[in-house]
């Protein structure tokens, strides 16, 4: 591109004033600025003392559950739709005929390793039935590998432990739709 | 005879554990103003060591010290070994044998340590290492240039392009400085008719009207300079972490690097001692500290410490407060600054306090009337270094040359 060129546009400097080449505006712009932000309320949050605030746990992306219906059943159907779009590949499902006559499969184990997962929430959009979600659980900590690979009722009870706080994002499917 | 050297020997060993403590809490100083112009926190969970006690943070240093002292000490195998070696430990000694003749208070009265010590006259204790010393401006101007000889060795032996990068800036930079500093001091040795720190004080406090009140323009001058020389921000080109890693210090680790950050600090001591004790009074406040000469007891003594370490951290904290405020400068900009700003400033500063000091000596000049001449004098060559307007330079690409014309600027 040359200097010519009629696509830039050429920004000229402002012109100083006298006050500007003596350099006090700027030196007491710089010093009002860093003084104001020397007093001014931290953004820090001293975590192990203070929880932090997260805003809207409906989009925070944490621990995986595993939802229940409202038979208390877990909602998946086995479908693999989550552990296809996994990027980290950390979904493991077995899926079986299901005994119930509402679906065909369900899930006879359902493991994440928390490890591997990158927390991207891609099986939580690729769930055709909202069964698998990321909650707002963010300090998960573990002794060993083993404990970290969450297995069905694991994700289960993090459910438990977490639906109060954070409801689903898609109601229960209510009865059937009137014909 | 044995009196005066266990005393010296005494505040040498006051003075360089005090200086290398301060040097470490100034570091977390450093870092608490940083992160707190950051709305950060800071470094807040060091306390006590091995027990809970947080005390805001203040076990940092110890914990930074033991860190740099348990870290591997590499040195490259590129380096020029002897000269590697060499240069923080030259940096880091001339920095600390400054000290020597800067006060660190007023007096003490004498009697009783002499008492102890076996010496029955009852002068009071000067509160120097080497008391006494009347060329001890001088002695300050070579040591810290000897500063210089750390930066450029350390650059040099590390035979590295960032480290010479940042150490041919440093050498341009500091001895472009050194030239308005020493004008600065001219006016304060002019006006005071001594090179001793103690006797430049006594002047300002006799008076009461500090250096900084009657040559403003002095003040400026000297207090810009003694930045770039302490290579704090805005001057820091020496280092540009931004621009060079760490400049001269790049390829130091462990002891060697903790010498040259101490050092600095260090440097950045010296410079606020400066400032104090030759334009801001030293230990002097009006209505508390007392005249000069005036007999000192151990309450004015211990005020005027006060006093001195009150006005240093003061100054200090204005250190650092610039260095987060302002931009650092391009290095026209910084050469510029030196040679047309500063060095002119310094000139009309010297004549202009030469001429009043004349005419009070011979004229009977009032006191106030040389102060109102400093003020017009520093307004007057402010407002034309503005309208001069050296530094405002324009790199802008020339529109009208051909794109090989523009490469053969750049």
């Amino acid at each position: 591109m040359q200097p010519n060129d009629p696509a830039i546009r050429w920004a000229e400097e402002p012109k100083l004033g006298l006050a500007g080449k003596m350099y006090l505006p700027l030196f007491f712009q710089g010093l009002t600025t860093t003084a104001r932000h020397l007093v001014s309320p931290k953004v820090t949050v001293s975590y192990p003392d203070q929880e932090p605030q997260i805003d809207n746990p409906l989009i925070y992306r944490g621990v995986h559950r595993l939802n229940k219906d409202e038979q208390g059943r877990v909602k998946c159907v086995a479908c693999f739709l989550c552990a296809t779009a996994c990027p980290a590949h950390c979904i493991d499902i077995v899926g079986v005929e299901s005994p119930w006559p509402d679906r065909e499969k369900y899930p006879e184990s359902f493991t994440i390793d928390e490890l591997r997962c990158i927390y991207c929430g891609m099986c939580e959009e690729a769930c055709p039935v909202d069964a698998i979600e990321l909650t707002s659980l963010y300090n998960l900590t573990g002794r060993s590998r083993e404990e970290m690979v969450f297995d069905k009722e694991k994700l289960l009870s993090v459910y438990d432990e977490t639906k109060d706080k954070e409801p689903m994002r898609s109601l229960p499917i209510a009865a059937p739709r009137p014909e | 005879m044995y009196a005066e050297l266990i005393l010296a020997l005494v505040k040498i060993a006051l003075l360089v554990g005090g200086l290398m403590t301060a040097a470490a809490y100034f570091v977390l100083l450093e870092r608490w103003i940083a992160a707190w112009v950051q709305d950060r926190r800071g470094p807040n969970r060091v306390g006590m060591p091995l027990t809970k006690i947080k005390l805001f943070g203040l076990g940092q240093p110890l914990a930074d010290g033991l860190k740099f002292i348990f870290k591997e000490e590499y040195t490259p195998a590129h380096v020029n070994r002897g000269l590697f070696v060499l240069a923080p430990i030259m940096i880091l000694a001339s920095a600390l044998a400054i000290f020597a003749v800067i006060p660190f208070g007023s007096a003490i009265p004498g009697q009783p340590i002499r008492g102890w010590l076996g010496d029955d006259s009852d002068r009071p204790i000067e509160l120097i290492a080497a008391p006494g010393v009347n060329v001890a401006l001088l002695y300050v101007f070579a040591l810290s240039s000897i500063a210089v000889y750390g930066v450029i060795l350390g650059g040099w032996a590390s035979n590295n392009k960032y480290s010479f990068l940042g150490m041919l800036r440093s050498s341009a930079q500091l001895i472009a400085y050194e030239i308005p500093l020493g004008l600065g001091i001219l006016g304060v040795v002019a006006a005071s008719g001594s090179l001793e720190l103690d006797r430049i004080i006594n002047v300002q406090a006799d008076t009461g009207v500090w250096f900084a009140l009657a040559q403003p323009l002095g003040f400026v001058v000297f207090m810009i300079a003694a930045f770039a020389e302490a290579a704090r921000l805005p001057f820091d080109l020496p280092e540009a972490e931004q621009e060079l890693i760490g400049g001269y210090h790049t390829e130091y680790s462990g002891m060697k690097l903790l010498l040259f950050l101490v050092a600095e600090f260090l440097h950045m001591i010296t410079a606020s001692f400066l400032i104090v004790i030759l334009f801001l009074g030293g230990w002097h406040f009006w209505g508390i500290t007392g005249a000069g000469e005036a007999e000192v007891t151990w309450l004015s003594a211990i005020l005027r410490i006060v006093v001195l370490m009150a006005k240093i951290f003061l100054v200090i904290l204005f250190f650092m407060l610039v260095r987060w405020s302002w931009p650092r400068f391009r290095f026209d900009q910084l050469m510029n600054l030196a040679w047309k700003v500063m060095l002119p400033l310094g000139m009309v500063n010297l004549t202009a306090v030469a001429i009043t000091v004349e005419l009070e000596h011979t004229m009977g000049l009032s006191r106030w009337l040389s102060v109102a001449i400093g003020w017009t004098v520093c307004i007057a060559g402010w407002l034309a270094v503005a309208w001069a307007a050296p530094l405002a330079g324009d790199n802008r690409p020339r529109r009208e040359l051909r794109p090989y014309g523009i490469d053969s600027q750049v």
